[in-house]
This record gives structure tokens, C-alpha cells and sequence, in this order.
């Protein structure tokens, strides 16, 4: 489209190499292939055969590796574990393995790269290359070739069958494009809500017992779920994905928000373990700061000021889920979380 | 002489340069770096040695005041217990040498039984976590496999998977539990050392902290196999592909310039 | 030729095969052009050579781990011979890859081959490019070809990607579940999209079957499909030479297909995957056993992707927390905008070729190679996008940056935010200074010879450096290239009189036509005339 636009110009001159002769005087000019040296292998027997032995034992070194490998495979058991300065305790099968395949490949390589460089011709060969447009007589043949079938086949004036026809193909997909639909649910609330309802308990995920609030400590971490679930459900992953809790004490004093003084329980405080940026489980928690930071992107939120962002990509607080305690003494959850769990999402507002 | 000036213009000159200036600014790093550390050694230690046998006085006063109720420099060691002064004093974190994002671990100077004296007194300003006996840490009849899943959800996040430390906020790091003694991870857990949280045994009890500590052994002992090979600092893809890059591709560079080089000629023109 | 004679007295059966086969296939009409095509010798040309082998070398140890591997999500309790886990429940993904590490005999040197080639597949393919690009090989007629190498490029790092989530490890289900997070980001369809990939809610039973048949199947066959297109293409186009004696545009100087070719070829696959295998038994690669099952509510510090996914990584961990919230909708920046900067990165390159030319309006085909410094603007533009990647390479693993290197890992960040914008401009600025600088010394080169370090004290006491006039081989070589005139705007006037406004377009083309070739932005080659009058006038000097 701008071949129109280009002022020839600008484009440089062939003069260093398609003036040949005319220019041949010229101390730049294309001097051609310097003639061809010979090796010391192809004036010197002794050193082609020197060379025809190395290869050769290349070979040889390849096969005996070969044989190493079917040995290494036979004798070694798969467990067996054996100390190699500088490796460490490294796995016998893997290392003698590795090695003698390694070994058995690299000398047929050697070999045969060794065998081209000494003792196939060296000779540097030039060839044409030829145009890749085609001849302006070609192109015309073609061209009409395609106006001829173009033209038999009626297409461009039985308007009828190419409106239907583009109407068909263009439609046909759509079938593929319905199939998918089966390969998940609707979003509809799922990512709304969480396990957690009011009434159910916070379970120590060590101990798997109900946690008691003298058993948190300030300064400590402890990891909780909902009461009811366990590691055997079918749908365990799905669920902790969302339900995972951070347990940690701040004295009350320490706690800037309002609402998060108000949703602890004597300074026992439960976030979403499941990070706001992109959902990596977020617990690298810093008893001093109350910083927590996650070890995916380094979002950082500060759990003294209801776990606002104070660093990195995270776009919103972690969610709090609001606590008591219950008759038994236990630690209880006042309701599901607030606010959608996880990552954001376009329809989370 | 002559032979070398004679090559200064030689096209691969500039190459040999760079590669012994390369060579020499990390000769001078080596030469120098670890030097400045075994100074700061010693002016601990001299310092240690001068002020005698009143610890707690000479050593820890300074920071945490002459009663232990802290200052704006330390914290008040009040309550912290036993276990908190083995594990600080023990792994040489404590006395501290500067402050800074995290005080490191360096070389223990005391003696053990200077560390169970200067133990006893900081347990009798206030109850606190008791250094623990063999028996609590000992990793006889723990079940590794649990161990292992309650270091990934307890512990991983910050020490890595097999225990190689990590990056936290702003210039603190969780350590590395290379070669960290079955009790001082212990204590770590009970106490909670600087930014670290506890794990006390109300919410994971002994017999959770020996799983753990057995599965620490099992993957970072010294005796711990590496089926693979060389583990390459066991920090996941990073060091894999720095090695594939240098290494592998490296090395794969070098082998296809051999390919491609032109065989010597019978006569060098 | 020789030897094609020998191999006909000695094996006729040899030949009659060979009849039987073209009386079929046309062998020897397809062998009249090829047997003896000629190939140039560098070993730059070698580097799309090493990503071809370990593609193959993937597919084999690919084809020999789907025979033992199990690619579902079914939970089940461990007990194979790996102490630390037995007991432990694991999706049988996990399992059975712990079963290919610990009770299959070589199996573990077989994951090891398929990942450190898989790792050594992409840099591969990173450096090949670079070749391509910074000699200029991009050009007529190779822009489609340089288009399938850019696919296989992007698709093979969506493939690396799938595989390494096959696992169902603790490391590759966090890389999982930062995909997820990524989709869910998209805005109106990011829900639906995760529900449909994942079967449900994040993480579901069908993530690792659904990942292994595009692994193994629909990315590796549409790549299949590229890698020999991209073959042809380079046998079709023959390949590119840098100048030098006897080598011009319209041929291609080098060693003929049989048998040079054919042994350094075929003998450098074998070294490829001797290398690969060696490295495989003796480097720990992507240890699983060490990383433990995946749960969504574990995580190891040093969350990282294999290196080709570094870069997004890295422009996600600088990414300020933006997220806006308009009409009950969220937009989520922080997430959203460094996939869409990852995009047009990788699109850059697609589109470069297309760029320079419409930039040079040069239709001609090139077969001779440019040496980087010859082309400053587009070699500085190279280096800054390099510099770009690589400073998000290094903010991919700012943690194990700021732990092994004791710095502020807050600081690190920083560092990667502020560097991927003026790195690369610092990178462009510096690198077109040193190919200024290298076409100077060129330059003087050819005008005075090369400097032989040998100093000549003259009668009258006066000392200089012998000059070494150059060969004409390589006063060729120094001054083959081609030189631009940067682009004017077209008559302003056209043929009836008539004044007319340049378009916008015609204006940008030529601003950027002056900043490749205008006056500063090249240097001029010595020229026959300068050459002859400095020789001729005052001798060595």
C-alpha cells in the first residue's frame, strides 16, 4: 500500500554487488570465494586416519556407555541412594543413567560432527538463489485461471447461494460454541459465599478441635476452618479454598480500626487466608508489625488496621469474619464474611 | 613484554580484559568481604571476655535495662521465659550486635551453661515458655508425614517448602533452618522469636512440634537424599532457570561453536 | 558424489528400494533440490537447531511420562516409597508423578530430560530469536517464517505451563491458582471463564485432565504443525549469510546437505540430548516430592513459574494495587492491566518486522545478514524491550532477589517499577551510542588499516603505530552493507499544482525514518573515493 509512497531514494543503491564487473577494480568489491586450503587431514594420510580413529573410538565410547546404561538399569535397585562429591546423596538409577545415556548420545554426536569437520570435503560451495516472486507471465496465467474458475462457478452472480452459503458456514460453529457451555456451572453467587454461618465453630486446623480463646496467644498464628467440613469431603479443596482462616491476638490497644476491634473477640482477630490480589494463601505473618504478606505477588496488609493494603498489588482489604464465643466456650463465627472472599471479580462491586 | 604489546591490538584482546578484570573484582569481593564479619567477631568476643561473669550485666543490660524491664533499645524480658534466652542466646542472635530489620544469626559466644545461667535468672523476673528437655523435642516415634503437612500449612509459607527462608516485609527475612538443632526450632515455635508468631502448645501441641521437626530433618538434614542430583539451592524455578540459561544453554552454545567452527587449515596463512 | 556412486554398486537393493519409493512419492525430484542444498556454517545458525532437538527430545521423554502418568484429580492416600508422604492424601496426578520419580526405574531421569528441556526449549528459542532479530534475518522474504517462530514462542511457553501444572504440586497448583485469579479479573466474562476452565469453583476435579489433553494433544500438534512449516520455509528461502567474500544476496555460500550438513546435524541432536541427559542425571529438576500435594489453603514462600513465565510474574508483582469500582462493576487494574502489558509486549515483536519495513518501504529480499551495529536504531530498540524483560525477569523473583542479596524486598520492588521504564530508555540510549561507536571504528578500519600495537619510530624521531592495511575480503565484509537515506515527505505539490498536506501517516513515517537513518543515526561507510585518496595520499597511517 505505500509502495507508492516511496521515494526510491532512500533506498541505497546495489552498487557493491550488483555492478559486479564494472566495479571490479573497486578495493571493496565482492574479491569472491578465496580458493579452498586444505586440512592437514586431506594432505596428510597419517592424520586422516588419526581422525578416523578418534571417531571410531567415539563410537566405541558410545556403545560401551549403552551397555553401562543396560547395566546401570539392571544392577542398581530404584531406591538406591549413594553420596557423589559435589552432588550430594543423589539417586544411583538417576545419576548412572543420566550419565551413560548422556555419555552413549553425546559421543555419536562428537563422532559424527568429529567425522564431518576432518574428513568430509571442507570445500565452501556457493549456491544461486533465485527470486521467489514469480515471473510477471506466471502471475498472469494464474490470474486468469483463478478469473476463468471464478467465473465458471458462477459464484459472483448467483447471489442467492453465496448469501446462503456464507450464512450456513458462518452459522455451523455456533454448534461447537453451544457444546462448551457444558463444561461449568453458572457463576451465579458462588463466589459470594463462604462456609462459614453463624453458630459454627472455628476449628484448630493442628488439633482439629474447636479453639478456645485463652488458647490464643498474642503474638501467635493459628490456622482455622468451619466446623462440618473435613479433609475426606469429595468437595474439600473447593470449600477450603474459601473458608481457610488466619487466627492471631493483638492487644486490644494496638488495634486501629474501629470495626475490626469490633469484630474480634478480645483481640483475637480471623481474616480470609486467601488473598484479595489473585487468591495465593496469605499468612506470612509478622507478630511485631501485624504485617502480613503474601509470598505469591507481596501484597502486604497490616492486621492492626483492618488489614488494609499497605504494599503491593492487592486491591482491596483482606475480609474479616466476624467472632464470639459461644455457650461451650468455644470460639464461634457471628455470620458468613461480609464481602466476596479471594480475588476480585467483575461482578463483586 | 614484547610478545604482549605486540597482541594488545589483537581482536581478542578487549575479551581477555574484561575477563581478567572480571576475574580480579572477584578476587578483591572474596579478599574483602569476609573479613569485615570475622573483625565483628572478635570485638564481640573480646567484649564478652573483658566484662567476665556478671551476663546478664555486661551482655544484655545495655538493651533490656538492669532488670530485664526493657528499654527503648530492647524489649522488657519480663515473662518471655527460659526457652525464649536458649533459643536467642543460643543461636547466637542475642546480644545483639546492631539494630537493624532483623538481628541475624551468628556465632554463639557464650557456653551453654553460661546460656542455662543467664536462663535461670530471665525465668525469675516472670513465668514463661521453659526451655524444653530431649524428651519434648526429640523426633523418636514422630510421624513425618503429618509433620510434613503441618509445616505446609504452618510453616512453608515463610521458610519455604524444605525449610530454605524467605523474603518478608522491608528487608526482614524468615531464616533459613539449615543445620537449626532440633531444640532451638523448638523454641522458635514456643516463643515466637522477633517477627516470627508462636505457635504455643495450646493451639499445636508438643506432639505436633516433634511431626514437625521430624519432617524438617527428613528434608534438610545433612544425610537428606536428593534423588535428582544436585539440588541447586533447593529455591524452585528461579536457580532452575538461572542453571538452564548458563548451564544448559550455555553449554549447549559451546558445543555449537565447535560444530560450526571451520577445522584448522594444514598452514596457518 | 563419490560416495552416492559407491553405495549404488555395493547395495543395489538400496536403489531399488529408492525406485519403488519415487515411482510413488517423487523421492528423487524431491532430492534433486535438497541432497545437496547448502547450508552456511555459524554457529548463531545453530541456535534454532538446539530448540528443534529438545522440542523432539520433549516429545519422546513426553510420550514415555504419559505412560505411566495418571491425569486425575481422584484423591487418594499415598503409600509408595517416598517416606515424608506416605499417608498423605494427594490427587493420583500427584501420586503417580511420585510413583514416575521414586518406583519406576529411570523414570525420574526421564521427568528430569523432559523439564530441563522444556526449560532449555524456551531459552532456546529466547536466543534464536534475539539472533533473528538483532542481524535483521526478519526481513523479505522471512516475515512469515519470523511470525511461526513468534507462535511457537508464545505457544511454548502456554505448553511449559501446562505441563508444569500437571503435578497438582504445591508450587505449580499456586501458579494455577494465580491463573485463576487472572481470569476472574477479566471483566463481564472473567466469572464465567473460571467456571467453565475449571469445571466449577477454583480448584475442581477436572483441572488436570483438562490441562493434560491441551497439553499433551492440542498445543504440541498445533507447535508440531509450526515447527515444520517453519522448516520448509527456511529450506524454501535457503538460509540467510553474513557478508564476506564470494557470499552475496542473490547466493548462499556453505556446506552441501549431504553429507556435511547431514552429520553436523544430525550429530548435534545427539549432543543436544547427551548434554540434556547428562544435566538430567546430575540436576535436581522441579523436585515434587519436596513441594508436597496441592491444597488451596498451603503456600511455600518463593511462589515462582518456570523463567519463561517470569516476566508476567514480574509485571504483576510491580503492579500497584488499582482496582476500581464504577456502577456496582469492578475493575480490577492491578491484575488486568499487566496481562494486557504482557500482551502487547509479546505483540511487539510479532509486529516488528512489519514495522521496519514500513519504515524503510523496502520491498527487495535480503539475504545477507546485518551485523547489529549496522542497524544502531533497531539494534538499541532490541536491547531496550530486552532490558524491559529482563528487569521484570529479575521483579519475577524479587524475593529470592532481596533474600539472597540481604536487600528490602519493598525496595526491590521499587527498584523493578522504576527500571522498567527507564532501564530500557538508558539501554536504547547506551546501545545505540556503542553501534555508533563500533561503525566508526569500522569506519577507520577500512580508511587506515587495522592498528597492529607495533610502534615505528620515524627518521626524524617521530613515533606511530603501524597500520595494517585490511585484505580486500575484509574491506568487503566492513563495507557490504547497506546504508538508508532516511524517507522525505512526498511532493508537497502534486501534478496539477496543487498544494497538499502531507497525511499524519506520511509525516510519522518519515520522523521515524530520519531516527533509523537520519543524520546522527548512522554513521557513513567509507566510501571507494575516501579510500583511494587517503591510500593513495600518505601511505600507512
Amino acid at each position: 500500500m505505500s509502495s507508492q509512497e516511496i521515494s526510491e531514494e532512500s533506498l541505497p543503491s546495489e552498487q557493491d554487488t550488483a555492478h559486479g564487473k564494472a566495479v571490479a577494480e573497486s578495493p571493496f568489491a565482492n574479491p569472491g570465494l578465496p580458493p579452498h586450503k586444505p586440512r592437514i587431514q586431506d594432505i596428510d594420510e597419517r592424520a586422516a586416519k588419526r581422525s578416523e580413529r578418534t571417531v571410531a573410538l567415539l563410537f566405541t565410547i558410545s556403545m560401551l556407555a549403552t551397555v553401562g546404561f543396560i547395566a546401570s538399569f539392571v544392577i542398581f535397585p530404584v531406591d538406591k541412594i549413594v553420596y557423589v562429591w559435589p552432588l550430594g546423596h543423589v539417586s544411583a538409577t538417576n545419576l548412572s543413567l543420566g550419565l551413560t545415556l548422556g555419555i552413549a548420545l553425546f559421543c555419536i554426536g562428537a563422532g559424527a560432527v568429529h567425522w564431518a569437520r576432518t574428513l568430509m570435503s571442507d570445500a565452501e560451495v556457493a549456491d544461486d538463489r533465485h527470486p521467489i516472486e514469480a515471473a510477471p507471465e506466471l502471475k498472469a496465467k494464474v490470474m486468469a485461471d483463478f478469473a476463468q474458475g471464478a467465473q465458471e462457478s458462477a459464484l459472483g452472480r448467483r447471489k442467492l447461494i453465496r448469501t446462503t452459503m456464507f450464512g450456513a458456514l458462518a452459522m455451523v460453529p455456533l454448534s461447537g460454541l453451544v457444546l462448551l457451555r457444558e463444561l461449568g456451572p453458572m457463576p451465579e453467587k458462588k463466589l459470594f459465599h463462604t462456609s462459614w454461618a453463624k453458630g459454627k465453630q472455628l476449628i484448630n486446623m493442628n488439633t482439629m478441635q474447636p479453639l478456645r480463646p485463652e488458647d490464643v496467644a498474642v503474638g501467635s498464628l493459628t490456622f482455622a476452618m468451619p466446623e462440618g467440613l473435613s479433609e475426606e469431603d469429595h468437595d474439600f479443596n473447593n470449600k477450603i479454598a474459601k473458608d481457610a482462616l488466619m487466627i492471631v491476638r493483638i492487644q486490644p490497644a494496638d488495634i486501629k480500626d474501629k470495626r475490626e476491634l469490633e469484630w474480634s473477640y478480645d483481640g483475637i482477630v480471623a481474616f480470609s487466608k486467601i488473598c484479595t490480589h489473585v487468591g495465593c494463601p496469605i499468612s506470612l505473618y509478622e507478630q511485631q508489625t501485624h504485617h502480613v504478606l503474601c509470598p505469591c505477588h507481596q501484597s502486604t496488609f497490616d492486621l492492626s488496621d483492618g488489614a488494609r493494603v499497605i504494599f503491593g498489588p492487592a486491591g482491596h482489604a483482606l475480609p474479616q469474619l466476624r467472632i464470639g464465643v459461644n455457650g461451650k466456650g468455644n470460639l464461634e463465627a457471628l455470620g458468613d464474611f461480609a464481602e466476596p472472599v479471594g480475588p476480585a471479580f467483575w461482578e463483586r462491586g | 613484554m614484547k610478545k604482549l604489546s605486540a597482541r594488545r591490538r589483537h581482536p581478542l584482546a578487549a575479551v581477555v580484559v574484561l575477563l581478567l578484570a572480571l576475574a580480579a573484582t572477584g578476587g578483591l569481593y572474596a579478599a574483602f568481604a569476609p573479613a569485615s564479619t570475622a573483625q565483628a567477631d572478635e570485638t564481640a568476643q573480646s567484649l564478652a571476655i573483658e566484662e567476665g561473669k556478671k551476663l546478664y550485666t555486661v551482655g544484655c543490660a545495655s538493651c533490656h535495662g538492669t532488670g530485664g524491664q526493657g528499654t527503648s533499645d530492647g524489649p522488657s524480658l519480663v515473662g518471655v521465659g527460659s526457652a525464649a534466652v536458649d533459643f536467642q542466646v543460643g543461636t547466637g542472635r542475642m546480644p545483639a550486635q546492631q539494630p537493624g530489620a532483623q538481628v541475624p544469626r551468628k556465632k554463639n559466644i557464650y557456653t551453654q551453661a553460661q546460656i542455662d545461667q543467664l536462663a535461670a535468672y530471665i525465668a525469675s523476673l516472670g513465668a514463661g515458655p521453659i526451655t524444653p528437655t530431649e524428651k519434648q523435642y526429640s523426633v523418636e516415634g514422630a510421624d513425618v508425614a503429618k509433620g510434613g503437612e503441618l509445616f505446609r500449612n504452618n510453616c512453608a509459607q515463610c521458610h519455604n517448602f524444605t525449610g530454605e527462608g524467605g523474603a518478608l516485609t522491608k528487608g526482614k527475612y524468615a531464616p533459613s533452618l539449615d543445620g537449626v538443632s532440633e531444640k532451638h526450632i523448638y523454641e522458635a515455635m514456643q516463643t515466637g522469636p522477633q517477627n516470627m508468631p508462636a505457635f504455643p502448645d495450646t493451639t499445636m501441641p508438643e506432639k505436633e512440634k516433634k511431626d514437625i521437626i521430624a519432617y524438617i530433618k527428613a528434608v534438610n538434614g545433612e544425610e537428606t537424599p536428593t534423588p535428582g542430583g544436585f539440588a541447586l539451592g533447593g529455591l524452585g524455578p528461579v536457580s532452575e532457570g538461572l542453571f538452564g540459561w548458563i548451564f544448559g544453554l550455555g553449554s549447549l552454545i559451546a558445543v555449537a561453536v565447535w560444530v560450526a567452527a571451520h577445522t584448522a587449515k594444514a598452514k596457518k596463512s | 558424489m563419490s560416495t552416492a556412486n559407491d553405495t549404488k554398486r555395493k547395495a543395489p537393493a538400496g536403489e531399488r528400494v529408492a525406485d519403488w519409493a519415487d515411482g510413488r512419492l517423487g523421492i528423487y525430484t524431491l532430492a534433486k533440490s535438497n541432497m545437496r542444498k547448502i547450508f552456511p556454517d555459524h554457529w548463531s545458525f545453530m541456535l534454532g537447531e538446539i530448540c528443534l532437538y529438545s522440542f523432539l527430545i520433549i516429545i519422546l521423554t513426553g510420550v514415555y511420562l504419559t505412560l505411566f502418568f495418571h491425569p486425575s484429580m481422584n484423591e487418594v492416600v499415598y503409600h509408595g516409597s517416598y517416606v515424608p508422604m506416605q499417608g498423605v492424601r494427594m490427587t493420583e496426578a500427584y501420586a503417580s508423578t511420585l510413583d514416575i520419580s521414586f518406583d519406576v526405574r529411570g523414570g525420574l531421569l526421564i521427568r528430569q530430560i523432559h523439564h530441563w528441556a522444556a526449560v532449555i526449549f524456551l531459552a532456546g528459542m529466547f536466543v534464536h530469536m534475539m539472533r533473528v532479530f538483532f542481524t535483521g534475518a526478519f526481513r523479505k522474504p522471512r516475515e512469515i517464517n519470523w511470525l511461526f517462530g513468534f507462535l511457537l514462542f508464545v505457544l511454548g511457553m502456554f505448553t511449559g505451563f501446562t505441563g508444569y501444572s500437571l503435578p497438582d504440586d504445591l508450587l505449580s497448583g499456586t501458579g494455577v491458582r494465580f491463573t485463576q485469579g487472572a481470569i476472574l479479573s477479566m471483566p463481564i466474562v472473567g466469572t464465567y471463564l473460571s467456571m467453565f476452565i475449571f469445571g466449577g469453583e477454583f480448584p475442581g476435579h477436572d483441572m488436570v485432565a483438562r490441562f493434560y489433553s491441551i497439553h499433551i494433544l492440542l498445543l504440541p500438534g498445533i507447535m508440531l504443525g509450526l515447527v515444520v512449516a517453519h522448516l520448509i520455509l527456511v529450506f524454501y528461502h535457503k538460509h540467510t549469510q553474513f557478508a564476506g567474500p564470494g557470499r552475496t544476496n542473490k547466493n548462499v555460500v556453505g556446506m552441501p546437505f549431504m553429507p556435511v550438513y547431514m552429520a553436523k546435524a544430525g550429530g548435534f541432536f545427539f549432543l543436544v540430548f547427551g548434554v540434556i541427559a547428562a544435566i538430567a542425571g546430575m540436576f535436581t529438576i522441579n523436585p515434587v516430592w519436596a513441594l508436597g500435594p496441592y491444597r488451596p489453603d498451603h503456600v511455600s514462600t518463593g511462589a515462582q513459574p518456570d523463567w519463561y513465565m517470569g516476566f508476567a510474574e514480574g509485571l504483576v508483582r510491580a503492579m500497584p494495587g488499582w482496582e476500581i469500582t464504577v456502577w456496582g462493576h469492578t475493575f480490577v487494574l492491578g491484575v488486568l492491566l499487566p496481562l494486557v502489558l504482557f500482551g502487547v509486549m509479546l505483540a511487539a515483536i510479532a509486529a516488528y518486522p512489519f514495522i521496519e519495513s514500513w519504515i524503510t518501504g523496502d520491498k527487495r529480499e535480503h539475504h545477507i545478514l546485518d551485523r547489529p551495529r549496522n542497524a544502531p536504531t533497531r539494534t538499541a530498540l532490541g536491547v531496550a524491550w530486552i532490558t524491559g524483560y529482563m528487569i521484570m525477569l529479575i521483579g519475577g523473583g524479587n524475593d529470592i532477589v532481596a533474600t539472597y542479596f540481604h536487600l528490602s524486598i519493598n525496595a526491590v520492588t521499587w527498584f523493578v517499577r522504576i527500571f522498567f521504564f527507564v532501564g530500557p530508555v538508558l539501554a536504547f540510549i547506551i546501545t545505540k551510542r556503542i553501534c555508533l561507536g563500533l561503525q566508526r571504528r569500522d569506519r577507520d578500519k577500512v580508511l587506515h588499516g587495522r592498528e597492529t600495537g607495533i610502534i615505528k619510530r620515524l627518521p626524524h624521531g617521530e613515533f606511530v603505530e603501524v597500520h595494517e592495511p585490511l585484505s580486500q575480503a575484509h574491506l568487503h565484509a566492513l563495507t557490504a552493507h547497506e546504508q538508508y537515506a532516511p524517507a522525505e515527505i512526498g511532493p508537497t505539490v502534486d501534478e496539477n499544482g496543487v498544494e497538499r498536506k502531507p497525511t499524519a501517516k506520511e509525516k510519522l513515517r518519515s520522523k521515524l525514518s530520519k531516527g533509523y537513518y537520519g543524520e546522527g543515526n548512522q554513521i557513513p561507510k567509507a566510501t571507494v573515493e575516501e579510500y583511494k585518496e587517503i591510500s593513495a595520499g600518505h601511505g600507512h597511517h
